[in-house]
C-alpha cells in the first residue's frame, strides 16, 4: 500500500505521525489508516471500533482492533500508552466530548481530531438562506444526521483552551486540498492536533 | 460451507513417563485419544490445537460412520472451507486427562487395582492438562502451534498455554472464556457438584463397583448448567410459557416446554457422562487462575507471553460475560502484548460459542486466513 491510496484526510494525518509511533485510532473503521502506518512508517497501534464488520475489516488487514464503544470511555487503556491518539471524523457524533478529548490526552500524549467545519461557508449560506445546512462533509438531513455536536475550527480551538489543552497543528482541507486562505470560511473539513498545554 | 472433513477414527496415545500434577499426585502412565483432521505440512507449522470446554471430548468434526446422526462438536466451525479451514492447517482435538471418553480418568482401570479409578483419581488443572497436551504434540513432532482454540474452560487452557510455552504458541483464540471465575460461577459449580456428591448412588465415586450410576446428581447439574449457557432472553424465545398439553394440570409433572427441554437434556447427559469427571471437570474451572502465581497480577502473568490472540465474547453470555473477557484484553494491553477483540451479538448465551452465526464465523475466518498466510499454509 502507498500514501495515494489514503483517503486525503488521512493522509494528513498519517504526515504528523512520526515513524515508529505508537497510535491508537478511536472508530478506525476498516482500518486503513493503522494498516498504511504499520507499513510505511513502522508504527504500532491499535484500532476501537463499535462495529462487528469493521472489526473483522480490521482483523482482515492485520490491524489489531479492540471491539469497543468509545462512549463508555477509554478504560481499557493505560495512561500514555500511545504516542497519538486519533479521531477522525467521529467527534460529532458523540455524545460526551469533553469526555473523550480528555480520554485522549489521558492516554495519549498527542490527540489528533478531524472534524466536517460548520464555519465552511457553503454552511453558513445555507443557514442565512433559512436552512439547515447540507453539504459535502455533512451530508445529511436535520431529521437523520448522527451528527449532534457540530462546530467551527474556531469553537473547536476554544474548547482546547478550556480543557487545558492548545492546538500544536491545523489543517483545514476542502475536496482534499488544504485551504490556507481563510481556513475557517473556505475549508470543509478540519484537522486538528493538540496536547495537553 | 457445508463440506466436512468427512469420517474420521479416533487415535490413542500412550504415554509411560509419569506426570506430577498440580496436585502433588502422580499418575505413572495416561493415555489420551485424539483426532486429527488435515495434514501436517512439511515443516509442521501448520497445527491447531482445539482445547474441550466441560463436557466436550476429542471428536471435534466429522463422523464415525455414515449413519453417524451427530458430527464432532465443533463441525459446523472446522472442516474444508470453513473458518478453521482443514484444507490449510491440521487440526488436532483431544480429550483431557480426567475425560470419560477414552482418556485415561476416573471411570478408567487403574493397572495397580484393576478396579476403576474412581474416588482415587487425583483432581486435574488447567496447568496439568496444557503439560500432558504439550506431550502429545511432542509426540506428533510439533514443536510450535500456529494456533491454540478453545471456548470457555477451552479458552483457558489456550490462556494457560501461552503462559506456560510462550515459544510454542503462536497464536490463541479464547471464545467466551474468563481469567478465572467469580463467586458466582464458582458457586454453580458447587451446586451442580452437591447435586452429584449427595446423590446415595455416587457412593463417594466408587458406584462403579456398585453397578449404577448416580443418574439423578449429574441430570441435576446438567440441568442447572444448560440454564447457566442459554440467557434469559433466548429461553424465552425458544420457549417462553409454552405448555406441553396447552393447559395447566395442576401437579409437578412435565407441563412447560422449558421443564421437558432440560429434563430431556439432563436425563441424556446422565447416561454418558462420568460423574467423576464432571467433577473434576468443575474444579479444574474453579482452581484456574494464572494469575495466583504473580501476586494475582494477570499482567505479570502475562509478562512473558509472546502468542497473539483474538478474543471474543457474546453479548448475552452471562456465564462467562463479556466483561470477563475484556478483562483478559485488558491484561493483554497493559503487558503490551498483541490482541484483537470482537464482542459478538448474540441471543445464545454462553452457548453461542458453538453456533453457526455469520459475523462470529466471518472474524474467526479473517483471523486464522491471517495466521494460515504467517505459517504459509
Amino acid at each position: 500500500m502507498n500514501a495515494t491510496t489514503l483517503r486525503p484526510d488521512l493522509r494528513h494525518i498519517a504526515d504528523w505521525i512520526t515513524p515508529g509511533a505508537s497510535v491508537l485510532d478511536l472508530g478506525c473503521g476498516d482500518g486503513a489508516l493503522l494498516a498504511w502506518l504499520a507499513a510505511n512508517k513502522d508504527c504500532r497501534g491499535y484500532g476501537v471500533e463499535i462495529d462487528v464488520a469493521s472489526v473483522t475489516a480490521c482483523v482482515e488487514r492485520g490491524v489489531n482492533v479492540i471491539q469497543s464503544d468509545m462512549e463508555a470511555g477509554l478504560s481499557t487503556f493505560e495512561d500514555k500508552a500511545f504516542n497519538f491518539v486519533v479521531l477522525s471524523l467521529t467527534l460529532q457524533a458523540m455524545h460526551n466530548i469533553e469526555g473523550i478529548l480528555t480520554e485522549m490526552l489521558r492516554v495519549g500524549r498527542t490527540g489528533i481530531v478531524t472534524f466536517p467545519n460548520f464555519g465552511y461557508w457553503e454552511n453558513r449560506w445555507q443557514l442565512l438562506l433559512g436552512r439547515m445546512p447540507v453539504s459535502e462533509t455533512i451530508p445529511y438531513e436535520w431529521y437523520n444526521t448522527p451528527n449532534i455536536h457540530l462546530c467551527t475550527v474556531y469553537d473547536f480551538e476554544r474548547l482546547l483552551k478550556k480543557l487545558g489543552m492548545w492546538s500544536t497543528g491545523r489543517v483545514v482541507l476542502h475536496q482534499g486540498e488544504r485551504v490556507e486562505f481563510l481556513p475557517n470560511l473556505l475549508g470543509s473539513l478540519a484537522l486538528e492536533r493538540f496536547e495537553r498545554a | 460451507m457445508t463440506r466436512s472433513v468427512g469420517l474420521v477414527t479416533a487415535q490413542k496415545a500412550v504415554f509411560d513417563t509419569p506426570i506430577t500434577l498440580s496436585s502433588g499426585a502422580t499418575l505413572p502412565r495416561y493415555e489420551l485419544v485424539y483426532e486429527t483432521y488435515g495434514t501436517l505440512n512439511a515443516d509442521k507449522s501448520n497445527a491447531i490445537l482445539i482445547c474441550h470446554a466441560l463436557s466436550g471430548n476429542h471428536h471435534v468434526a466429522g463422523r464415525y460412520t455414515e449413519s453417524d446422526k451427530v458430527a464432532g462438536w465443533w463441525d459446523n466451525m472446522i472442516g474444508p472451507g470453513k473458518p478453521i479451514d482443514t484444507d490449510r492447517f491440521f487440526v488436532i482435538g483431544l480429550n483431557n486427562l480426567g475425560g470419560c471418553h477414552g482418556s485415561t480418568g476416573p471411570s478408567s482401570i487403574d493397572p495397580e487395582t484393576g478396579k476403576p479409578y474412581g474416588s482415587t483419581f487425583p483432581l486435574v488443572l488447567v496447568r496439568d492438562w496444557v503439560e500432558t497436551q504439550a506431550r502429545l504434540a511432542d509426540l506428533l513432532g510439533i514443536h510450535q502451534f500456529a494456533a491454540i482454540i478453545g471456548g470457555s474452560l477451552g479458552g483457558m487452557q489456550a490462556l494457560r498455554w501461552t503462559i506456560s510455552h510462550p515459544k510454542r504458541v503462536r497464536h490463541a483464540l479464547v471464545i467466551a472464556s474468563a481469567p478465572k471465575l467469580t463467586a458466582q460461577n464458582i458457586a454453580f459449580n458447587d451446586v451442580a457438584r452437591q447435586a452429584i456428591l449427595t446423590d446415595p448412588d455416587f457412593y463417594g465415586g466408587d458406584f462403579y463397583q456398585h453397578d449404577t450410576l448416580p443418574r439423578r446428581g449429574l441430570r441435576l447439574a446438567r440441568m442447572l448448567g444448560h440454564i447457566t449457557y442459554l440467557s434469559d432472553d433466548g429461553m424465552g424465545e425458544k420457549f417462553g410459557r409454552l405448555l406441553r398439553s396447552g393447559e395447566y394440570k395442576y401437579g409437578f409433572d412435565v407441563e412447560f416446554e422449558i421443564e421437558s427441554y432440560l429434563r430431556y437434556q439432563g436425563d441424556k447427559f446422565s447416561d454418558y457422562f462420568d460423574a467423576n469427571t464432571y467433577l473434576l471437570m468443575t474444579k479444574a474451572l474453579d482452581y484456574f487462575d494464572p494469575a495466583r502465581h504473580y501476586d494475582g497480577d494477570l499482567v505479570k502473568a502475562l509478562a512473558e507471553v509472546e502468542a497473539k490472540f483474538l478474543v471474543v465474547s457474546f453479548t448475552s453470555d452471562w456465564r462467562f460475560s463479556p466483561a470477563r473477557s475484556r478483562e483478559i484484553v485488558k491484561a493483554l494491553l497493559d503487558a503490551k502484548k498483541q490482541v484483537s477483540y470482537a464482542e459478538i451479538d448474540s441471543k445464545h448465551g454462553h452457548d453461542a460459542f458453538l453456533m453457526e452465526d455469520e459475523p462470529y464465523h466471518a472474524i474467526m475466518r479473517a483471523y486464522l486466513n491471517n495466521i494460515a498466510r504467517e505459517v504459509h499454509a
